[in-house]
C-alpha cells in the first residue's frame, strides 16, 4: 500500500473546519446592518470544496490514518458525499430564512459547517473515541440550531428537550463504549471485532452492544427511543429540521453499520433480533402516530421515525446487499425529507404561519410550483415508482426477503400502505381543497438560491428513482468495504494495515 | 488497605451523589458535587491512575466547580420549588434503574473470574507515556476536541446574548 499523507484522509473535514472558522471570524468584522449572505456564499463554497475533496478521496487507496483512528474507503466517501450534499442544499434553502430575523446568521453558518465536520468524522472513524467526539460535535451543534428562533418559546422548548434527552442518550453510548473497552481491551472497531470473536465474557459484550444501540437508536429516532422527535421537530426552524432529520441520522446509521457489521459481526445472532424489534416498533409507531397528527411538522416527524424503521429492515439482512440498500435508502430519504421541510420553510416562513394541515388548503392555486415540488417529495415518501423513495423501499424489502425476513417485509409493506394515507391526505389538502382567500399570508418571492436548492433536490429524487446506477454503484462499493469480493472495482481491504 | 479505602470513598461518593439530588438549594448541590468529584479522584488513585486522579481534582473539583458556584451566585438562584414529579418517573424510572443495577451487578459478579484483576503499585505513568498516547496515538481526537469546544463556545454566545 502506498503511503498517503495523513491529512489527506481528513481533507473534507479540514476544509469545512477552516471555512467555519473563517465565517466565524469574518462575522464580527461586518457591520451589523449589512446582509450576511456573503458569509452564506462563503460557507457554500467551502461545502463545494469539501464535496469535491470527498469525491477525490475515492481515488485514494483505502486505508487508515492518524494511528488507526480514521479510515477512508468507499463507505466513508459515500457518507461524506451524502452529508456534504445535505449541507449544501440546507445552506441554499436557508440563505434567506433568517435574513432580518436573527442577529446570529454568521454563527448559524459556522455551526452548520462544524456540525457537518462532526458527522463526517463519525462516518470515517474506526475508533470509538473518535466516533464519540464526532457525535458530540454534531449533537451539540444541532441542539443549538434547534433553538435558533430565540423569540419563540416552542423553539427554546425544542432545544432544551433535545439537549437533555440527547445528553442522556450520549451517556448510554459512552457507557457502552466503556463496557466494550472492558470486555475487549480496545476501542478500535477492528480490535473489537477480534476481541468479540475470541471473547470469554459474551454477557458483558451483549450489555455493551445494548447500551450503544440505545444511544444510537436515540440519535436515529428509532422506536422506542423516539419520544423526543415530534416535539423537537415541531419547535425547531424548518430548514434545520430538514438538516437534522437527515444528516446526523445518516452519520449515526454509518456508525451503527460499522459497529454491528464490523465490530460485532460475529454476534449477529444477538443484534439482528434487537434491530428486528426496533424496526417493527419504529415503522408501526411512526406510521400510526403520523395518522393522528394535524400539525404538518409533527406528522413528518412521525414519518421520519417510520423511515428509520424501514432503514433498520435493511440492517437485519446482514449481507453486502443489505448494507448497500441501507446506504442507498439513507440517500433517498435525505433527498425527499430535506425537500419537504424546505418547502414548508418557504411556505410558512420564519414565524411559522402555516403549521396545520388546513393552512395548506388549496395552496396549489397560489403556489403552483412549490406545491408541485411538495407533491414530488410526498409521492417519493410514499414510494411511488420513478421516485427515490420507491427504489429505496424496493431495494430494502428485496434484500430483506433474500435474507428470509418474510414477517418483517410483510409488516413493512403493510406499513407503507398505511403511510400512503397520511401523505395523500396532506397532498389532497394542497390540491383538492378550495383556497381560503381570507387568510392573508404574503410570502417573499422565492430567491434564486432557494429555487436552485429545490431543483437539486427534485433532480436527486428523480435521478435516484430512475437512473440510480451511479449511486447504487457507490453504495455497492461501500458494501464491499465490509464484505470483500462482492463485485466492485474499488480497491478495499477487510482490515487495512496502519500506514506507519 | 485498598479495600478499606475503596469502601470509605465509594460510600462517600454515593452519599455525596444522593445528597446532590435531595438538596433543594443549588449551592448545596454544587458543594456535594465537590465531594463526589474528590472521592472519585481517590478511587482513580486506588486504581493506579494517579494522573487522572490529580487532573480530576484540579479540573473538576477545582476549575469546573468554582465556575458552577460562580454561576449560581451570579444568577442568584434560590431554593427549588418542590414538585410532585411525574408518575411515570416513579412507576417506570425506579424499577428501570433497579433492573439495570441488578443486571449490571449480576454480570460483573458472574464475570469476576474472567475479567481478572489489575496489578497496582508496580509502575508509574510517566509524562512521556502520557504524551505518547495523547499526542501520537490519539492525536486526531485530541485536535478534534478543539472543534467541539469551539462549537460549545459559539453556542453559548448565540444562546446567551440578546437579539437586537
Amino acid at each position: 500500500m502506498t503511503a498517503v499523507f495523513p491529512a489527506l484522509r481528513i481533507l473534507p473535514e479540514i476544509l469545512l473546519t477552516l471555512t467555519g472558522v473563517l465565517v466565524m471570524v469574518t462575522e464580527p468584522l461586518l457591520s451589523a446592518k449589512i446582509s450576511r449572505k456573503p458569509l452564506g456564499v462563503l460557507a457554500l463554497l467551502g461545502t463545494l470544496a469539501a464535496i469535491a475533496a470527498s469525491a477525490w478521496q475515492l481515488h485514494l487507496p483505502a486505508g487508515t490514518a492518524f494511528f488507526n483512528t480514521v479510515q477512508t474507503d468507499a463507505f466513508s466517501v459515500f457518507f461524506h458525499l451524502l452529508i456534504g450534499g445535505i449541507l449544501l442544499v440546507t445552506l441554499l434553502v436557508s440563505l434567506n430564512y433568517f435574513e432580518g430575523h436573527s442577529t446570529y446568521i454568521g454563527e448559524f453558518y459556522a455551526l452548520l459547517l462544524f456540525s457537518a465536520v462532526g458527522m463526517m468524522l463519525m462516518t470515517s472513524a474506526i475508533e470509538l473515541l473518535m466516533v464519540f467526539l464526532g457525535l458530540e460535535i454534531s449533537s451539540i451543534s444541532t441542539y443549538i440550531l434547534a433553538g435558533y428562533r430565540k423569540r419563540s418559546a416552542i423553539s427554546a422548548e425544542a432545544s432544551i428537550k433535545y439537549f437533555l434527552l440527547g445528553s442522556f442518550a450520549t451517556a448510554f453510548f459512552l457507557y457502552g463504549v466503556a463496557l466494550c473497552f472492558g470486555a475487549t481491551g480496545s476501542t478500535n472497531i477492528y480490535s473489537i471485532a477480534a476481541g468479540v470473536a475470541s471473547s470469554s465474557s459474551p454477557l458483558l459484550l451483549v450489555l455493551a452492544l445494548g447500551m450503544m444501540l440505545i444511544g444510537l437508536g436515540f440519535k436515529v429516532s428509532a422506536a422506542p427511543f423516539h419520544v423526543w422527535t415530534p416535539d423537537v421537530y415541531e419547535g425547531a426552524p424548518a430548514p434545520i429540521v430538514g438538516f437534522m432529520s437527515t444528516a446526523p441520522k445518516a452519520a449515526a446509521f454509518a456508525v451503527l453499520l460499522r459497529i454491528t457489521y464490523t465490530g460485532f459481526g460475529t454476534m449477529s445472532h444477538i443484534w439482528i433480533p434487537l434491530l428486528w424489534i426496533m424496526a417493527v416498533a419504529s415503522m408501526t409507531i411512526g406510521n400510526l402516530g403520523a395518522l393522528t397528527q394535524r400539525n404538518v411538522k409533527r406528522m413528518l416527524a412521525y414519518s421520519s421515525i417510520a423511515h428509520a424503521g424501514y432503514l433498520l429492515v435493511a440492517f437485519t439482512a446482514f449481507s453486502a446487499d443489505g448494507l448497500a440498500a441501507a446506504c442507498f435508502y439513507t440517500a433517498a430519504y435525505a433527498a425527499m425529507n430535506v425537500g419537504a421541510f424546505a418547502i414548508i420553510s418557504y411556505l410558512s416562513g420564519y414565524d411559522e404561519r402555516r403549521v396545520h394541515l388546513q393552512d395548506y388548503a388549496g395552496l396549489a392555486k397560489r403556489h403552483p410550483l412549490a406545491s408541485a415540488a411538495m407533491a414530488i417529495f410526498l409521492l417519493s415518501l410514499i414510494g411511488i415508482p420513478f421516485t427515490a423513495g420507491f427504489f429505496g423501499k424496493f431495494y430494502v424489502f428485496t434484500v430483506a426477503m433474500h435474507s428470509g425476513r418474510w414477517i418483517l417485509v410483510a409488516i413493512g409493506l403493510l406499513n407503507s400502505g398505511l403511510a400512503a394515507f397520511y401523505y395523500l391526505r396532506f397532498l389532497s389538502q394542497i390540491y383538492m381543497q378550495p383556497y381560503d382567500a381570507t387568510q392573508d399570508i404574503s410570502e417573499a418571492p422565492a430567491q434564486p438560491a432557494f429555487v436552485l436548492g429545490i431543483a437539486i433536490l427534485v433532480a436527486a429524487v428523480f435521478v435516484l428513482g430512475i437512473i440510480p446506477n451511479r449511486v447504487l454503484h457507490l453504495a455497492r462499493a461501500s458494501a464491499a468495504t465490509y464484505f470483500p469480493g462482492t463485485g466492485s472495482n474499488v480497491a478495499v481491504h477487510a482490515r487495512p494495515t496502519p500506514l506507519r | 488497605m485498598h479495600l478499606v479505602l475503596f469502601l470509605i470513598f465509594a460510600g462517600l461518593c454515593l452519599a455525596g451523589a444522593l445528597n446532590l439530588l435531595f438538596q433543594r438549594h443549588p449551592i448545596n448541590s454544587a458543594l456535594s458535587l465537590i465531594v463526589v468529584m474528590t472521592s472519585l479522584a481517590v478511587l482513580y488513585l486506588l486504581l493506579g491512575a494517579e494522573f487522572l486522579a490529580l487532573a480530576q481534582i484540579i479540573v473538576y473539583s477545582g476549575a469546573i466547580m468554582v465556575l458552577f458556584v460562580f454561576v449560581i451566585m451570579l444568577l442568584n438562584v434560590s431554593a427549588e420549588e418542590r414538585t410532585h414529579g411525574s408518575r411515570i418517573a416513579y412507576l417506570a424510572g425506579i424499577p428501570g434503574v433497579l433492573a439495570l443495577f441488578a443486571i449490571l451487578a449480576s454480570i460483573f459478579l458472574s464475570l469476576t473470574k474472567n475479567l481478572g484483576s489489575a496489578q497496582l503499585g508496580e509502575f508509574l505513568v510517566t509524562t512521556s507515556d502520557l504524551s505518547r498516547v495523547l499526542f501520537r496515538d490519539l492525536l486526531l481526537p485530541f485536535e478534534v476536541t478543539s472543534v467541539l469546544i469551539l462549537v460549545a463556545i459559539l453556542g453559548a454566545v448565540v444562546l446567551a446574548r440578546k437579539e437586537h
